[in-house]
């Protein structure tokens, strides 16, 4: 192979033809984390101790010690995370193939559905009505599931806790099927706390997104951000987990590379 | 008679805050044991085994028949004033701040002529009761009280720095989402606190507790997370400075000890919460708190801790959370000795197992959140280091006194 499409892709980034836009949000220790009945154990929030700022702790030099579980932020879940994966071969972030977190993003827009409803649920019959519309989804894609979620970081409604549980949207069963068995995706990507639906226990099976996404070897995303700037096809996901030794996830920073918007001229 | 204490102005800007200052400090060994009897509000003296006298002021042999067993008992506290003088000046520093001072020698009904301080409202010659309260040092010193209540007695600026009154001060509870949180932060706008900032943790969680919080009046909502070092410190920058009674009634409890579970993961929340939680409050506010110690009628004056009483003695059930506890009884003796100098008294409230969610399954008696506010307010109040809520902290502690080995095997049955 020629050093050609490299080429291509450092012109187009020095260019600005090439756009590279961050889909993580600012790991702080108020963001929500996911929320399981007390008697189990919890998912850990970001935490952060600052060791030495330029002081008699350290006078010329700054540094924090952090702390947190593997799914707090924007985070990464692999195979491992949920049952249905756990007798996968690779199926943990320090062993899963590298060239597997750089891919083509498609992003399935459902935020004007969601802004009425914060328990859309996401069908396979939505899925092929944007292929209607947008083509099909391109073998091992990241699908990226646009709700605007990710404005609403800072306010009880993005967990949207209720005493009947969580209330955010999500995929279906019958919409993660289709995206992994025909389509053959390499994951799911959302902008809520979890790839499934806040009432996504209540599926069948219980949590769709994470029994058949990581019971077929396939990743998640969540606490994703400004997906409202990726065109529907045409991206590419850079999401490279942490490399902890048998982790279930990790908290990355992701970044999508998309072809910059024709400017309009003024 | 007391005139009422009002309310304190505004802080003049431009003036420099008084620095504190505290009384000597120097107690014999035999005068320790007193301070450790006034520290949990009662009036202790040397009696002695062999002829019954009682002595003051603490010494190491009987004034009467020279014995060495001179055990602190309870004794009655009514005395008769027979003598008073006012002092006008020292050359004590803090006294010489604080004067007039009116001390006086009262005949006590169980034997011994005291000097005490003399509350405003005594009259001489008169009965009076006597208290032993911690001074500004923490050390036990006597007060003179009228024998019955008078107006806005706790008004008296003797008694007011003998105790921490909640009255006319700004106080922080630092969870506001918890029934014994809400019961306080009621309790202390009932005693008069100016203010009460109450913290909730989590904001993005719904929040029910809301209504019944701002309901109580003279209430600020601020978020605070003692598990989490930037919100405590953010509310300290915000708030620190006028901090004068902070409560924590932060807990994290689950049941399970060492081998019933599996894993460091809830014992690591668990003193996230319960002892590194006190850590950053202590560290946020302690500082401005004990520079604030002598700052007017509003002044810094207390750091409350609420915890539970298994602290003194492990209760397996609970096993992980009563390690918490006594890592938590440890920082506060330290927290004690470093914000002595202030003037700043550190309050323990050990309570028994409180009648919530978690302790669904523990047999009665449970103490109530109103109990477990009501015994803070008092604490203050009066002035009592150590108090102990509910017949399980009562019990708990007299048997720790008693043989801490044959409570440990007791508790672990």
């Amino acid at each position: 192979m020629t050093a050609a499409p490299l080429e291509a892709l450092l012109a187009g980034l020095a260019s600005g033809e090439v756009e590279v836009v961050d889909l993580t949000h600012t790991l702080c220790p108020d963001f929500p984390v996911i929320v399981l009945p007390p008697e189990f154990g919890q998912c850990q929030p970001f935490r952060i101790e600052e060791v030495s700022r330029y002081d008699h702790r350290g006078p010329a030099w700054y540094w924090n010690n952090i702390s947190m579980s593997e799914h707090a932020g924007t985070h990464f879940d692999a195979p491992a995370h949920w049952i249905s994966g756990r007798h996968l071969p690779a199926n943990t972030v320090d062993q899963l193939p590298v060239r597997d977190v750089v891919g083509p993003a498609v992003v399935l827009d459902f935020s004007t559905e969601c802004a009425g409803d914060p328990d859309f649920v996401l069908t396979r019959a939505h899925v092929e009505a944007w292929e209607a519309a947008h083509g099909p989804i391109p073998p091992r894609a990241w699908v990226l599931f646009r709700t605007d979620w990710s404005k609403k970081v800072g306010t009880p409604d993005y967990v949207g806790l209720r005493e009947d549980g969580a209330h955010s949207p999500g995929p279906d069963a019958g919409a993660i099927e289709y995206l992994v068995r025909e389509r053959g995706i390499i994951g799911f990507g959302t902008e809520t706390v979890g790839t499934d639906a806040g009432q996504g226990g209540h599926f069948s099976p219980p949590y769709p997104a994470h029994f058949i996404l990581h019971g077929a070897g396939r990743y998640g995303l969540q606490c994703l951000a400004n997906l409202d700037r990726l065109p529907p096809r045409g991206a590419v996901v850079i999401a490279a987990p942490l490399k902890i030794r048998q982790g279930s996830g990790s908290p990355l920073r992701v970044l999508a590379l998309v072809p910059a918007s024709p400017q309009v001229p003024s | 008679m007391t005139r009422p204490l009002p309310p304190p102005k505004k802080k003049d800007p431009q003036k420099r805050t008084r620095a504190p200052l505290v009384p000597p400090g120097a107690r014999s060994r035999a005068a320790l044991r007193m301070t450790a009897a006034a520290a949990l509000g009662t009036f202790r003296l040397q009696v002695c085994a062999a002829c019954g006298a009682a002595a003051y002021p603490p010494r190491d042999a009987c004034p009467k028949c020279l014995s060495v067993d001179l055990a602190f008992r309870d004794v009655p506290d009514g005395g008769e004033v027979v003598a008073h003088t006012t002092v006008r000046t020292s050359t004590d520093l803090y006294f010489r701040e604080r004067t007039p001072w009116r001390v006086g020698t009262v005949a006590l009904d169980c034997g011994p002529a005291v000097v005490a301080f003399l509350h405003g409202d005594v009259v001489v010659p008169g009965r009076v009761r006597v208290a032993a309260k911690l001074d500004k040092a923490g050390n036990a010193v006597l007060i003179a009280l009228p024998e019955s209540e008078t107006p806005h007695m706790r008004d008296d600026p003797l008694l007011r720095e003998l105790t921490a009154s909640p009255k006319h001060r700004r106080a922080l509870v630092t969870d506001g989402r918890s029934a014994v949180g809400r019961a306080l932060a009621a309790a202390l706008a009932r005693a008069g606190a100016s203010i009460v900032f109450v913290g909730a943790a989590q904001l993005w969680k719904p929040f029910p507790e809301e209504a019944e919080l701002r309901a109580i009046g003279n209430i600020e909502i601020v978020p605070l997370d003692v598990t989490d070092t930037t919100s405590v410190s953010e509310l300290a920058g915000e708030i620190g400075g006028k901090v004068d009674i902070l409560v924590n009634t932060a807990e994290h409890v689950r049941p399970g000890g060492v081998l019933s579970r599996d894993g460091i993961t809830t014992m690591r929340d668990e003193f996230e919460a319960n002892v590194f939680g006190l850590t950053r409050l202590a560290q946020a506010f302690g500082v401005a708190m004990r520079a604030r110690g002598a700052d007017g009628t509003n002044n810094a004056a207390a750091f409350v801790d609420v915890l539970p009483v298994h602290a003194l003695a492990n209760w397996p059930e609970f096993g992980a959370f009563s390690a918490a506890g006594a890592a938590r009884l440890s920082l506060l003796q330290c927290l004690r000795a470093e914000m002595r100098p202030g003037g700043v008294r550190v309050m323990s409230v050990f309570t028994g197992p409180l009648d919530d969610d978690w302790r669904q399954t523990v047999p009665p008696p449970k103490v109530t959140p109103r109990q477990v506010a009501d015994a803070v307010v008092r604490a203050l109040e009066e002035g009592i280091e150590d108090s102990f809520v509910g017949d399980v902290a009562r019990d708990v502690a007299q048997k720790w006194r008693q043989d801490p080995k044959v409570l440990e095997r007791e508790l672990g049955q």
